[in-house]
């Protein structure tokens, strides 16, 4: 082969490669980059409701907001209220994805074995994943009705006075980290059930044959089996988790006060909710929020590169 | 607790004492309660009659007032179709693009790859929150504010990231050997791509396809931000409204909730056989 045949091949392998992945590139390119070059540029400003560009009936109003530096950013953190919120944001995510994970590894375990009635455990334990959430965190605010909600009334039959679900800061926190962990079992157990039925069954007939126990198996078969899963879902689930915005929004609205408003509720309310609407400082929070999360993703990444895999 | 009683039996894998049975029937059986309670009980209620809606007896009198007058005396119908259209198209858009970039990211090493990589992880740590108000001026300023098309998009930048993530890893289980089997036979990458890898990805799109369906049919900030107008909205929207509106009737809130579920539980439905293969491949080899 020539050099310049080489050369050719080379470009021509690219180009298809590169024809394949351009609409994905333009989309995102198009739908994320420019909003967030906007975002970012909005949080070094002050602009809010008032000031931006907009048109009221015919009257084109320009917009006269202006550049302000760190100032934003400035007065997020030295806010107790951002460290306030920050600090149950990272509680809700851990505990999330902490119980997703761990109940979700428990059930893959119990449903790796020859079982009368897998099938029929498997697509009971899925089914909270077939149902859109929004439609879940609406039949959870049923179940969760301090008045009249099947929960309460099932406890009081038992002679037990009515929870306030929903109502009383401490409650509220556990019942959205209930809701989300119902909602979110069910991608870690069909994730870690591959995992688990991708490790070679010789691995444990061996280990059977040398004397290992059902514990050391585990430890010494499954545990490694499943590391590579294991860091995939964990960090998909906890930017999902620390991102989560219908289940804490449409369950209590970041309610009661705001025991349950994670960073991105906040940002939320801080855009659209709360008057008059102040686009800088959420879109400073924002930013903030991504900053974190790229931490997360580059730690991630360094615990991949010590395990020798690349990307 | 069952691991631990298997114990005593090492040699007997496959043969668990009856107590150990009884135990993992029992743990298996209150987690699938506890998953399926909710939903039922959503169904459960739909077909009582509105004054009932909180009584804790199953139905007592059978009705399907709830969904006449949800299918009758409101727009359901017309959001209901509005969906169909979007999600039904973001579905057949999104697997395509996710599966050429998947096979891409999977097959060839080019230039750009790495970052690529990285695009669709960090893609998916944008909060809603610094995205929407730039997106809903953008949307503005193209004129989709309104249109399928502006929220068709946008549902493809939630759901391909992760999806051609997984079909990478789905495409990394194909051997080789047909592509090169497919270039032996004259044809080129496109054509291998089209003819040979991607009826064998199956299971893997099955998955993508469920994987986005699911997210766009279940989307909510997007959707009730850009679509205005009763006769605009989605299904997600206009549940909203129902929660405005009827604040006591939840009655047709659940007949109307149990319509929303019943195209999901389809495409789920075709999708499990395939959730944990496909998926399995995408998580280890992402």
């Amino acid at each position: 082969m020539t050099l310049a045949q080489r050369v050719r091949r080379t470009f021509g392998t690219h180009w298809y490669a590169w024809t394949m992945v351009a609409p994905v590139v333009l989309v995102i390119g198009v739908i994320i980059g420019y909003p967030l070059v906007r975002g970012l540029f909005l949080s070094f400003t002050d602009a809010n409701e008032a000031n931006v560009e907009r048109t009221i009936g015919v009257n084109h109003i320009p917009a006269t907001y202006e550049f302000t530096g760190l100032d934003n950013y400035r007065a997020v953190l030295s806010d107790g209220l951002f460290w306030d919120r920050l600090g149950w944001t990272v509680l809700w995510t851990v505990s999330c994805v902490a119980a997703t994970f761990l109940i979700g590894l428990a059930l893959a375990n119990l449903l790796n074995r020859t079982l009368r009635g897998r099938t029929f455990y498997r697509l009971a334990l899925i089914l909270p994943w077939a149902i859109p959430a929004f439609i879940s965190v609406f039949t959870w605010r049923m179940l969760y009705n301090e008045k009249n909600g099947i929960l309460n009334k099932l406890l009081s039959g038992g002679g037990i006075d009515a929870v306030p679900w929903l109502n009383d800061p401490t409650w509220a926190k556990l019942s959205v980290i209930a809701v989300n962990v119902w909602l979110g079992v069910p991608f870690m157990l069909v994730a870690l059930l591959g995992g688990l039925q991708s490790i070679p069954g010789e691995l444990y007939e061996a280990a059977e044959m040398d004397g290992a126990g059902p514990w050391q198996r585990f430890r010494n078969i499954t545990v490694p089996g499943l590391r590579a899963v294991s860091g995939t879902v964990i960090l998909l689930s906890t930017i999902w988790t620390f991102n989560m915005f219908p289940v804490i929004f449409l369950l209590t609205r970041g309610g009661p006060g705001d025991a349950t408003e994670i960073l991105v509720t906040y940002a939320y309310r801080l855009s659209f909710v709360d008057s008059p609407r102040d686009f800088s400082r959420s879109a400073a929070w924002g930013v903030l929020i991504l900053v974190l999360l790229s931490l997360v993703a580059a730690g991630y990444r360094r615990s991949l590169r010590k395990q020798g895999e690349v990307w | 607790m069952t691991v631990v009683t298997m114990y005593r039996a090492p040699h007997r894998r496959n043969r668990r004492t009856p107590l150990a049975s009884a135990g993992l029937h029992l743990a298996l059986l209150t987690a699938a309660a506890v998953a399926v309670f909710p939903p039922l009980w959503l169904l459960v209620t739909s077909f009582k009659p509105r004054d009932d809606a909180f009584s804790t007896e199953l139905v007592t009198h059978f009705t399907l007032a709830n969904y006449t007058h949800v299918l009758a005396d409101t727009e359901f119908l017309t959001w209901f179709k509005n969906s169909v259209l979007i999600v039904g198209v973001t579905t057949v858009l999104g697997v395509f693009i996710a599966a050429t970039t998947g096979y891409a990211v999977s097959r060839f090493r080019f230039p750009g790859m790495r970052p690529l990589m990285w695009l669709l992880l960090i893609t998916q740590m944008f909060p809603v929150a610094v995205l929407i108000v730039p997106l809903y001026n953008l949307m503005a300023s193209l004129g989709l504010l309104n249109q399928p098309a502006g929220l068709i998009v946008t549902y493809l930048t939630i759901a391909v990231p992760f999806c051609a993530w997984m079909m990478k890893g789905f495409f990394d289980t194909i051997p080789v050997e047909i592509d090169e089997s497919g270039r032996v036979d004259g044809l080129n990458p496109f054509g291998t791509f089209w003819r040979l890898v991607l009826p064998l990805a199956r299971p893997g799109l099955a998955v993508t396809g469920f994987y986005t369906f699911v997210t766009a049919w279940a989307e909510v900030a997007y959707a009730s931000a850009f679509m205005t107008g009763e006769e605009n909205l989605t299904l997600a929207g206009g549940l909203q409204t129902f929660v405005n509106q009827y604040t006591n009737d939840w009655g047709s809130m659940t007949a109307a909730a149990v319509i929303i579920a019943v195209p999901a539980a389809l495409v789920f439905s075709f999708a499990q056989r395939h959730l944990v293969s496909g998926l399995t491949a995408g998580t280890t080899k992402g």
